[in-house]
């Protein structure tokens, strides 16, 4: 069952830029568990959109099965949405995105959705540079069906259960990065100030956007021994920036250390401005970014932050040769050839 | 062995090694004769291979313009080594056997009653080219030329063929004219001619045209308007996704901008195909894909998706010998089940079963009308013998005036005119069709949550056991509605007369039609259906209701349409008996008369 959030907001709330106020962008109440790392991530995409101005008509989103697929409910009740099969909003959201290019795609997926049954389809998906931003939202095991663990839990993690989970993890921004996806990002849920601006440059960018966020799940696996608790994750996490998105024409108002800062310019003018905490790290050079993931993870800890951006990025319209028209805008008149061409064709065929 | 001559009446099969270019020669020979306006079929029996295995290439030539197969081969050009013997013996007794007489052939190869006809084909080509895939290449056009000798086929035609055909690469036209003209003339020189089988130039094809079925599929999308095409290589479907890109480059770029108004995108497998279509049909976009049963197979989550959240869907599904991977080169009608019940839980779909190239153009655009109106699955189920062979064919049709039925899609403008809240399950005016919106059609109007979970009309989850029921009863009542807006059969006869009716669908339809000639002339009159689509229209079941006795006949072993026919409209089962073919190679009428004469032999 799914329940309607109250609809009246103090008279005062501030308004965007588009005439919406912040509670615009959230949808109905969560039935995830309390202090599920995946509620903050709605929150994040909620501030970000609202933030942003986004008219929530322009984005579509769309997720597989699991936990983490069902919070598009709990965002963006007006906007269309799809929770489609296990593994395979990919695919669908490819479909989606062919048929109107001017719509942003947010797909949320999870570990067992993505890392798993929908690993096929997430690898091609980066291959064609897929105009989206992809959300894991990371938790290591599978909670609806009561805490198996996933394909992203480490080497050695305990479960609640108290095993040692003897296979090796699934790296996803570490695949998205060898697969050259073209802006790949790690955050944790539980840091905001990280994670809803690189929700809006993940947004910004004109391509296959990912974002690995670690949300712990409560109930099956916050445990002692376990890589993707609260605790462990805030204990060993690290970044290779401050990071701000700052919207096309809007000052930039952060002051970051001289020599260490970094001012990235998106296709669309905004901008990403990032003040390096790790010296070797470029975000435009991947090679620097996956030595550098795997330098973190050689010491046992967690890299966040912006990973890589090639922001000479081409998407799949471009490298289709699409009409810059939407393709469900093209009208009879615009698709169909008509009868005199049909007879050049049956006469070739005599 | 002085026979009658037979005129324009004929079996003739070409035994070849895959991959030596004798498919593109045998093509230009079968269209010479369909230029002398003689009815023909050619049915192209290939392997699953690159390049070694056998291939063979029948051409039935018809003056009365059966296009089915027929049982017994007239003449057989046989080049392939590894089947000659078997090649041999297929050659019916007064037949003619063309082989390759650079070799004397072995004794064990000798039939007293048959006529052995030696072309050196190898020497002829050695002698004159000196490449050896030429020399392999033009053996070809050398054995064309004696054959189109031997039967008297019109040698200014076959030349036009073949300019034709080397348009594009108007030098290899000499040398393909040279080798033509040594077959012919090794014929002239040496062999009498023509022989007691050949072919007379008639007007029996009108503006008949010659084409495969899958390339009306293909252009059937393209005029429906289709703008994304998503699918997984798979045999013998492929081809629906070769012309529709060739076409959309002829016919779909913007002239302005030289950019594309179509999106073409090759899945990384069926799963991802067919999530792309129903991601495109979500978002307005009409999107296709084009399978085969392996395929479907995978497919059937998503096929039940389709079906449970009302999402459009065309899926052109051109059969072919199965199960599991079966005989991907041979055809069948073997996915009947598989496609009309696919995915788990409750559900059903729509199918459509053309015969004719013409029949696949003018039923893939239906196919495209029947999603957006009623916002499911809609599958053409096509097979290899349609879909890869060139077919005699009416002309595709198009008119001008009829426009797309986009179904029920709501604008801004009509949801800001909407007096109640939009339900996008909510039955409005009982045809348990819904209303839907595209996503960014209105700010803050007609958004809603689509899902594969149980949902209430307004697409909320609802586990709730009343909620569940008013939806999938609704459901059960749009297949309601959609018995009335499938084709409807068509009918051999004004009107029944006799007890027993013939049932049959898809490319079936040659084969039967000849039967029924067949008994006819030996007295055994029977009335005649074809069936175009599932749900059964309510004709179907008005023809079935006025026999006593039924016949089906259907090309696979386990008589699905027989079974389909009995659980739909729920009959006594001994009132159907089958007659059925499976063995990969399309139906004949002697087969189908054989089996009826049996059939009734057995039950008076």
């Amino acid at each position: 069952m799914s329940y309607d959030k109250p609809k009246f907001h103090h008279p005062l709330l501030k308004k965007n830029k588009v005439g919406y106020i912040k509670t615009d962008y959230e949808g109905v109440i969560s039935t995830l568990c309390a202090g599920c790392g995946h509620d903050s991530i709605s929150g994040a995409i909620v501030q970000a959109c609202y933030e942003i101005s986004l008219e929530p008509h322009r984005l579509a989103k769309l997720s597989g099965i699991g936990c983490s697929s069902k919070t598009p409910t709990y965002f963006l009740s007006n906007s269309h949405g799809f929770n489609s099969v296990h593994g395979r909003m990919p695919s669908i959201t490819t479909g989606a995105n062919m048929a109107n290019r001017d719509l942003i795609y947010l797909g949320v997926s999870g570990d067992g959705d993505t890392a798993s049954i929908g690993m096929g389809q997430f690898v091609h998906a980066i291959r064609r540079n897929l105009n989206m931003v992809y959300i894991v939202m990371n938790n290591g095991c599978y909670g609806l069906t009561k805490g198996q663990d996933s394909a992203t839990a480490d080497f050695g993690s305990v479960s609640k259960a108290g095993s040692d989970n003897p296979y090796q993890a699934i790296d996803l921004a570490g695949l998205a990065l060898e697969l050259n996806a073209t802006f790949v990002g790690r955050s944790f849920s539980g840091d905001k100030t990280q994670l809803v601006p690189m929700i809006k440059a993940a947004m910004a960018h004109p391509g296959f956007a990912f974002l690995d966020v670690i949300s712990p799940c409560v109930t099956f696996n916050n445990n002692a021994g376990s890589t993707k608790s609260y605790s462990h994750v805030r204990e060993h996490i690290e970044s290779t920036s401050i990071f701000d998105f700052v919207p096309k024409e809007e000052e930039i108002t952060i002051d970051y250390p001289e020599g260490e800062s970094a001012e990235l310019e998106l296709f669309d003018g905004s901008k990403i401005q990032l003040s390096k905490l790790a010296p070797d790290w470029n975000p435009t050079d991947r090679f620097s970014a996956v030595n550098r993931l795997h330098a973190s993870k050689a010491r046992g800890q967690i890299l966040t932050g912006l990973l890589y951006i090639n922001t000479d990025s081409k998407d799949l319209h471009g490298k289709l040769n699409t009409v810059d028209k939407p393709l469900n805008k093209l009208t009879q008149e615009e698709l169909c050839p008509g009868s005199e061409a049909l007879e050049k064709v049956n006469a070739s065929f005599r | 062995m002085k026979q009658e001559v037979v005129v324009n009446d004929l079996v003739i099969r070409f035994s070849n090694v895959n991959g030596t270019g004798s498919a593109s020669a045998n093509e230009m020979f079968a269209k010479s004769i369909f230029r002398m306006g003689i009815p023909v079929t050619p049915k192209n029996i290939f392997p699953s291979n690159i390049q070694g295995l056998p291939t063979w290439y029948e051409v039935r030539v018809s003056e009365k313009g059966y296009l089915g197969r027929r049982d017994g081969i007239d003449l057989l050009v046989g080049v392939n080594p590894q089947t000659l013997k078997r090649d041999i013996n297929s050659i019916r007794p007064g037949g003619y056997f063309v082989y390759d007489s650079s070799k004397k052939l072995h004794e064990e190869y000798i039939r007293a009653d048959i006529n052995y006809i030696g072309i050196p084909m190898i020497q002829l080509a050695m002698e004159h080219y000196a490449k050896p895939r030429l020399q392999q290449l033009l053996k070809n056009i050398i054995y064309v030329g004696a054959v189109v000798t031997l039967l008297d086929i019109e040698l200014e035609v076959v030349k036009q063929v073949i300019a034709e055909q080397f348009e594009k690469k108007p030098k290899l036209i000499p040398a393909n004219y040279q080798a033509l003209e040594l077959g012919v003339n090794y014929v002239k020189e040496n062999l009498e001619y023509p022989l007691n089988i050949r072919l007379k130039r008639i007007d029996a094809v009108g503006d008949s045209i010659m084409i495969d079925g899958n390339t009306a599929c293909a252009l059937g999308a393209i005029y429906a308007g289709a703008t994304l095409m998503a699918w997984y290589p798979i045999t013998p479907s492929t081809s629906v996704a070769k012309a529709f890109e060739t076409y959309c480059k002829k016919m779909r770029i913007d002239a302005e901008t030289g950019k594309k108004k179509y999106a073409f995108v090759q899945a990384e497998d069926e799963l991802a195909a067919i999530g792309m279509v129903i991601g495109g049909n979500w978002n307005g976009a009409r999107s296709f894909t084009a399978t085969s049963g392996a395929g479907v197979s995978l497919m059937n989550e998503f096929i039940g998706l389709s079906y449970f959240a009302e999402i459009p869907v065309v899926l052109i599904n051109v059969e072919r010998g199965g199960p599991s991977t079966g005989m991907p080169t041979r055809t069948q009608q073997a996915d009947i089940i598989s496609s009309a019940y696919a995915s788990h839980g409750d559900t059903k779909h729509v199918l459509l079963f053309p015969s004719t190239p013409a029949e696949c153009f003018e039923h893939t655009v239906k196919c495209f009308d029947l999603a957006d109106r009623l916002q499911t699955t809609i599958m053409l189920i096509s097979d290899l013998d349609l879909g890869m062979n060139n077919h005699m064919s009416p002309p595709l049709k198009w008119d001008d005036s009829q426009k797309y039925d986009l179904g029920k899609v709501l604008s801004a403008e009509d949801l800001e005119e909407m007096t109640e809240p939009f339900g996008r399950y909510l039955d409005v005016d009982g045809d348990a069709i819904p209303y839907r919106t595209i996503p960014g059609t209105h700010p803050t109007l007609g958004s809603f949550f689509t899902r594969g979970t149980s949902h209430d009309e307004y697409a909320k989850y609802s586990e709730l056991p009343e909620v569940y029921l008013r939806n999938v009863d609704r459901l059960a009542q749009k297949w309601d509605t959609a018995k009335t807006l499938v084709p409807a059969p068509e009918f051999y006869q004004e009107e029944s007369k006799n007890s027993i009716g013939l049932i049959f669908f898809g490319t079936t339809v040659y084969a039967a039609v000849e039967a029924m000639m067949m008994l006819k002339e030996e007295g055994i009159q029977l009335d005649a259906m074809r069936v175009k689509a599932f749900p059964f229209h309510q004709e179907v079941e008005d023809f079935i209701a006025a026999h006593e006795q039924l016949i089906v006949v259907e090309q696979n072993r386990d008589a699905q349409f027989r079974t389909l026919l009995i659980n739909e409209l729920e009959l006594n089962p001994a009132r159907l008996l089958s007659v059925l073919n499976y063995d990969g190679t399309p139906i004949t009428a002697h087969h189908i008369t054989k089996h009826i004469k049996n059939q009734l032999t057995a039950t008076v």
